[in-house]
């Protein structure tokens, strides 16, 4: 009989004596450098970590060779973040630098700590999935090549973290992220009535739609799509196969912004829409990276220190965060789905 | 082994100073067919402009109903290794820890019987496996089992548990979020196994508010570790902050959302009124040696979190502003279970629980939980006098 249901390994068992020691006694940590931290304990006692983006999808080669450094420089001991980067966790202080070294010439060079861009948080993309309107592992890949800096030097305001999400299920949880890039449709479902009787269930279809633009056609035992009523979000494609949602003439990405998820000084925003629509233009993006640049850019150079993404934006405003980036304001930024009235402006006191 | 795929696109990726996943790609296609033609498929997505990963298609192993997820190619005659290409999704032991040994052998065993490429990890926590055969799966299960490792979820099920590094190697974790993580998710392996629910069901536990997992963005039971008392404050490492030219009033004073911290140059002094401070953290996080949290901890439990789609986005809000997290985590547990039975009563297909309770009203939800209605629930009461009286509460 097989064995099922004994959970994960105890996580007790993949830690170091020193983290087992001071577990639940850190006292206080510092960054030392965008690569690395220190965290110091009640007992004195110091554990360096050492932090690295990794592309997420990994060949298990490339996790041995991390097995290797572990085992090389701390005592068998490592870890991922939540972000999809490995973090070293180092006891002799003198390891810091010979690792960093190997990591580098791996073409893995550490950065991502304090004010930095840390890892960007993605989805699978082409690579292994079934919905996406756009790629994934693509777009990070040149995003990240292209503001490489702000990962490797301190030179943010405060911490920024981009995401991205294939389509609008949001497996990459952009909804809170301070720059977050998402795969969008532009054109409604197309009905395949000599398969949906076969593949589908109608009424989950029907029920699957947010905006009730499908409703039944029983004569032909398949759905109409209203195309007026239709935001391209997908849903009915998730439930049923024979309502393909692909375009790759129209299909593309939006930039949303000014999200986050730590309560510090200002609780937790959602990301807006900054720009609805981006071509989608593999293998390099280079619309969508040289809009990403210039978001990028002029926080940094406009935001005042300790101030993430949306806590910029709240200050200056709306109005002058279209101003100073530049990005034309269009219909589509104004909302008209469940929530829209109380993102009205109900007042005359704005910057011109 | 016939020669690897030609990618002209996907060779531009292999440039520039970010790790390339299309080299990780290409170190398995030199081993493995699947990820040879993974990079033809792929190559031809980024021609086409659009997936080739067919819709659907069920597969599993014996004893469980989630955790594999069928992945097929709709071009298998063109990439005849990607006919069945499934994931497998493995629960990651909590706060993403790893000691070599155990690892290694694990990613031996990927080596003899999927195509090699992994995701470390999925956005749930998860370790991803990418690529294999259906023949393939249940001795991939059963070699990981031998080897200690168990499957995570998928469906409409509790998804796997995931929490951040906590009092493994941080100052500010106010709970134990690794002990809980892998005390729920052991003591709920039925729910994580067996899909059985409307729709799927996320638990992330973070220490502090910086919510390291994004609990509150993306769980629909959200755990986030405060505390009650005061404040703890090092006057020596405040005058030391200070002397060091760190901008105190501009980082520290100005920045306190509810005001509730002054400066006193003369004596470099901090003080903070607790009763007026809504432990943001932002003080605490910017001087680290100066400031700790109070020493009463506990959790506050936020619900309804989720990114897509029907009722759009929803952050998590609370249920419970405060809760004593002491092992075994009991009154936890029993939260959770009234909240399932509810929502899987009434729950529609496919509606998280946020979605319920949007639907029914924060009233139906605390009558079925039992939970007390308290104002740190709302930013703000009702601005409409449209509510409801339930016919017990009026005379008859």
């Amino acid at each position: 009989m097989v064995k099922t249901d004994f959970g994960p390994p105890k996580y007790l068992d993949m830690m170091s004596d020193l983290c087992k020691r001071n577990y639940g006694k850190w006292k206080y940590h510092e960054v030392l450098d965008t690569g690395t931290l220190v965290h110091v304990s009640e007992s004195g006692e110091k554990l360096y970590t050492v932090r690295a983006a990794t592309p997420r999808l990994m060949h298990i080669d490339t996790v041995r060779a991390f097995c290797d450094l572990a085992d090389k420089y701390c005592g068998g001991f490592f870890r991922f973040t939540s972000r999809h980067s490995v973090e070293f966790l180092i006891e002799d202080e003198a390891n810091i630098e010979p690792l960093k070294a190997e990591l580098h010439a791996m073409g893995y060079t550490p950065g991502g700590v304090g004010n930095t861009i840390s890892n960007m948080l993605h989805t699978q993309g082409w690579i292994h999935c079934h919905t996406p309107a756009i790629d994934a592992s693509g777009i990070v890949k040149s995003v990240m090549d292209e503001v490489f800096e702000y990962y490797k030097e301190a030179k943010l305001p405060a911490r920024l973290r981009l995401a991205l999400a294939c389509c609008l299920n949001m497996c990459g949880a952009v909804h809170c992220s301070d720059v977050a890039i998402v795969g969008v449709h532009r054109v409604p479902p197309k009905v395949q009535d000599d398969k949906i009787s076969k593949m589908c269930e109608i009424p989950n279809v029907v029920a699957a739609c947010p905006t009730r633009a499908i409703r039944p056609e029983p004569a032909k035992k398949s759905v109409v799509v209203n195309d007026e009523r239709c935001m391209y979000c997908g849903n009915c494609y998730t439930m049923c196969p024979a309502m393909p949602i692909f375009d790759p003439k129209n299909d593309g990405a939006a930039i949303f912004v000014g999200g986050k998820v730590s309560d510090a000084r200002h609780p937790a925003m959602f990301s807006k829409l900054a720009v609805p629509y981006i071509p989608n233009e593999p293998p390099r993006w280079p619309t969508l990276v040289k809009t990403i640049r210039l978001l990028i850019d002029v926080y940094a150079k406009d935001a005042k220190e300790g101030e993430r993404y949306g806590e910029w934006i709240n200050r200056i405003g709306w109005e002058k965060f279209f101003q100073v980036t530049g990005l034309p304001f269009t219909d589509k930024h104004i909302d008209d789905y469940i929530f829209s009235v109380p993102t009205f402006r109900s007042t005359a006191t704005f910057k011109w | 082994m016939p020669e690897l795929r030609k990618t002209p696109m996907l060779d531009q990726l292999l440039d520039g100073p970010f790790p390339s996943f299309v080299k990780e790609i290409k170190k398995g296609a030199e081993k493995n067919e699947a990820c040879n033609d993974l990079l033809g498929q792929l190559e031809l997505s980024y021609e086409e402009k659009v997936t080739h990963w067919k819709h659907g298609g069920i597969v599993g192993v014996t004893g469980y109903g989630g955790g594999v997820i069928g992945r097929y190619s709709d071009v298998p005659e063109k990439f005849p290794g990607l006919t069945e290409f499934h994931t497998m999704r493995i629960n990651q032991p909590a706060g993403w820890f790893y000691k070599t040994d155990r690892l290694r052998k694990f990613l031996d065993i990927w080596e003899k019987r999927g195509s090699g490429l992994t995701n470390f990890h999925g956005a749930t926590g998860d370790i991803i496996l990418l690529g294999t055969h259906t023949d393939q799966l249940q001795p991939v299960v059963d070699d990981l089992a031998h080897e200690g490792w168990d499957l995570g979820g998928s469906g409409s099920d509790l998804r796997t548990p995931s929490a951040c590094v906590g009092p493994g190697r941080c100052e500010w974790a106010c709970i134990d979020t690794l002990d809980i993580v892998d005390t729920l998710t052991r003591r709920y392996q039925n729910e994580l196994h067996r899909p059985m629910w409307p729709y799927k069901f996320k638990i992330k536990i973070s220490g502090c508010a910086n919510d390291g997992v994004a609990a509150k963005a993306r769980a629909d039971f959200s755990i986030i570790g405060t505390w009650k008392d005061n404040i703890q404050i090092n006057r020596t490492e405040v005058i030391n902050y200070v002397n060091g030219g760190f901008d105190i009033i501009g980082q520290v004073v100005d920045k306190c959302p509810t005001k509730c911290i002054s400066y006193n140059p003369v004596t470099k002094s901090l003080s903070i009124d607790n009763s007026n401070c809504v432990r943001c953290h932002n003080c605490i996080n910017k001087m680290p040696k100066a400031l700790r949290q109070g020493k009463i901890t506990g959790a506050t439990i936020l619900i309804g979190a989720h990114a897509p789609i029907l009722q759009s986005a929803f952050m998590s809000w609370v249920i419970v502003p405060f809760m004593e997290m002491k092992p075994p985590y009991d009154e936890v547990s029993e939260l959770l279970e009234k909240i399932w039975e509810w929502w899987d009563e009434n729950g529609k297909m496919r509606e998280r629980v946020g979605e319920l309770i949007y639907r029914l009203g924060m009233r139906s939800f605390l009558k079925a939980t039992g939970l007390p209605a308290v104002p740190q629930m709302v930013l703000h009461p009702r601005a409409n006098p449209f509510y409801f009286w339930d016919k017990e509460e009026v005379n008859q």
